[in-house]
């Protein structure tokens, strides 16, 4: 049982990579690698995460309260706000695709470089 | 393990599952804010007000309005294109 | 590579995956048994250290500091690279000798009023109540990072919410004036400059690249942690000033007509 949120981890990131394996869209691939993404949060959260833990935030609290990890947790935060702005390069990037090639699809795309 | 962190896991697993496995993106980004939701209660179940936060703004906002207005964008694009083509046709014909 | 050669890449590489991934899985702590010993030291040292209750914050901003301001310049990059990508080109309605095709864009103007509806006047109203809350409710969640749950990165995306509402109200003439590209580029900027600045300042002044050398003033007051709160300030600043310029360009490329023929210069 103790193993079970490192295969929710596991699960996450391999059904993420297999949709970016299988995308037909460029839309489509950029929210399944949304979903791997996603996998390191949990594996993240995770490892930093200790039962009857408080959160890390001593407001009104003595020190000394058992807390969870808050060095994973400074981690995630950054990189959930970043991941957005990386999405939008990767849409601004599909955008141009369409614009250009008029296919969204990575399969036609090859076709069209022959 | 408690039952509600268990059932958020669980919850969480699906979600992204169903993001995936959902072809049409104007489906998808409707499935991905749900599972923005979802990560973000899991953020708060398993104590971590800060990041919960952070993962609400994001998925509720950002990344949906971003992925829709991609969307409406490429969508744009397969008009003009069309209309274009179009005016083609009765440019031609006129000539 | 054809998508089956490629499918069966994939289902080797997930093999692959779970047997790295079990070798790794034995040496990881139990699920609720933590046992690194950095994120008790903080928890035990970084109220007395830097006068924060919110540890997180305390971490991203000072014990970590360097290695945000490599996140907040990945931020940057991308902004910079999207509104590079994104940014208008010249109208592919022109013709060979020029001239703008007018038939073909009044048709596509005539295509864009259709679809989109005016905004009623409750949601018009609603949506604009609802810009000073929310600048003040990010603010708050600026300026409280180093004692509540929330800070720069929080603050600054909510912070960004605000011009959207001000779109969905269907006022294009104020969404144009308060997102003018000058504004919104240089907040960006000077939310990065003043990041590097703050470090800087450590480096000179406190002999180590963000060394935290303000008073650190009395835990759980709002004028605390010395420097962390000046950089939250300035990653609020950078953040919001990011997902303003990411909104602006994406709601242009959509709406570029709408915005041109209703709301341009």
């Amino acid at each position: 049982m103790s193993l079970f949120p490192y295969l929710v981890a596991a699960w996450l990131f391999c059904i993420g990579l297999y949709g970016v394996v299988t995308s037909r869209n460029f839309i489509h691939l950029v929210m399944c690698l949304a979903v791997v993404q996603s996998s390191t949060y949990v594996l993240l959260l995770t490892i930093g995460y200790r039962i009857g833990g408080m959160p890390p935030v001593f407001a009104g609290v003595p020190v000394g309260t058992p807390a969870v990890d808050p060095v994973v947790q400074a981690l995630m935060l950054t990189d959930i706000v970043v991941e957005a702005t990386v999405v939008a390069l990767l849409l601004s990037l599909a955008v141009q695709v369409h614009k250009g090639t008029g296919t969204l699809n990575p399969d036609h795309l090859r076709e069209l470089q022959g | 393990m408690q039952l509600l962190q268990m059932l958020i896991l669980c919850f969480v697993a699906i979600f992204g599952t169903a993001v995936v496995l959902t072809r049409d993106p104007r489906s998808q980004v409707i499935g991905l804010s749900f599972f923005g939701l979802v990560l973000a209660c899991m953020f708060f179940i398993f104590q971590a007000p800060d990041v919960g936060l952070s993962q609400v703004v994001i998925g509720a906002v950002a990344l949906p309005l971003m992925f829709m207005l991609t969307m409406a964008r490429v969508r744009r694009n397969t008009e003009e294109h069309e209309a274009r083509k179009r005016h083609e046709k009765k440019g031609k014909e006129a000539a | 590579m054809n998508p089956r050669f490629r499918r069966y890449f994939f289902l080797i590489s997930v093999v692959a995956f779970f047997g790295v991934f079990a070798w790794g899985l034995h040496d990881l702590p139990p699920f609720g048994h933590y046992r690194g010993p950095y994120g008790d030291i903080l928890n035990h040292v970084a109220v007395y250290e830097r006068h924060a209750t919110d540890v997180v914050t305390a971490v991203n901003f000072d014990y970590r500091g360097f290695d945000t301001l490599g996140e907040e310049s990945i931020l940057f990059m991308s902004v910079i690279g999207t509104s590079l990508l994104l940014r208008p080109q010249k109208k592919e309605t022109d013709n060979n000798d020029g001239k703008a095709d007018n038939s073909l864009q009044r048709d596509l103007d005539e295509s864009e009023r259709r679809r989109a509806p005016a905004a009623s006047d409750a949601a018009r109203v609603l949506t604009l109540a609802l810009v000073g809350p929310l600048i003040v409710f990010g603010w708050y969640i600026v300026t409280h990072g180093q004692l509540t749950p929330g800070g720069g990165f929080q603050g600054g995306v909510i912070l960004a919410t605000p011009p959207l509402l001000v779109y969905l109200a269907g006022d294009l003439k104020t969404f144009k004036r308060i997102t003018r590209q000058e504004w919104v580029e240089a907040i960006e900027g000077a939310g990065i400059f003043g990041f590097v600045l703050v470090g800087l300042l450590g480096l000179f002044v406190g002999g180590a690249f963000l060394q935290n050398l303000l008073p650190l003033g009395q835990t759980g007051s709002v004028i605390s942690a010395g420097t962390v709160a000046l950089l939250n300030i300035a990653t609020g600043l950078a953040v919001s000033g990011g997902f303003v310029q990411l909104i602006y360009v994406f709601l242009e490329q959509t709406l570029e007509v709408k915005l041109r023929v209703q709301g341009g210069k």
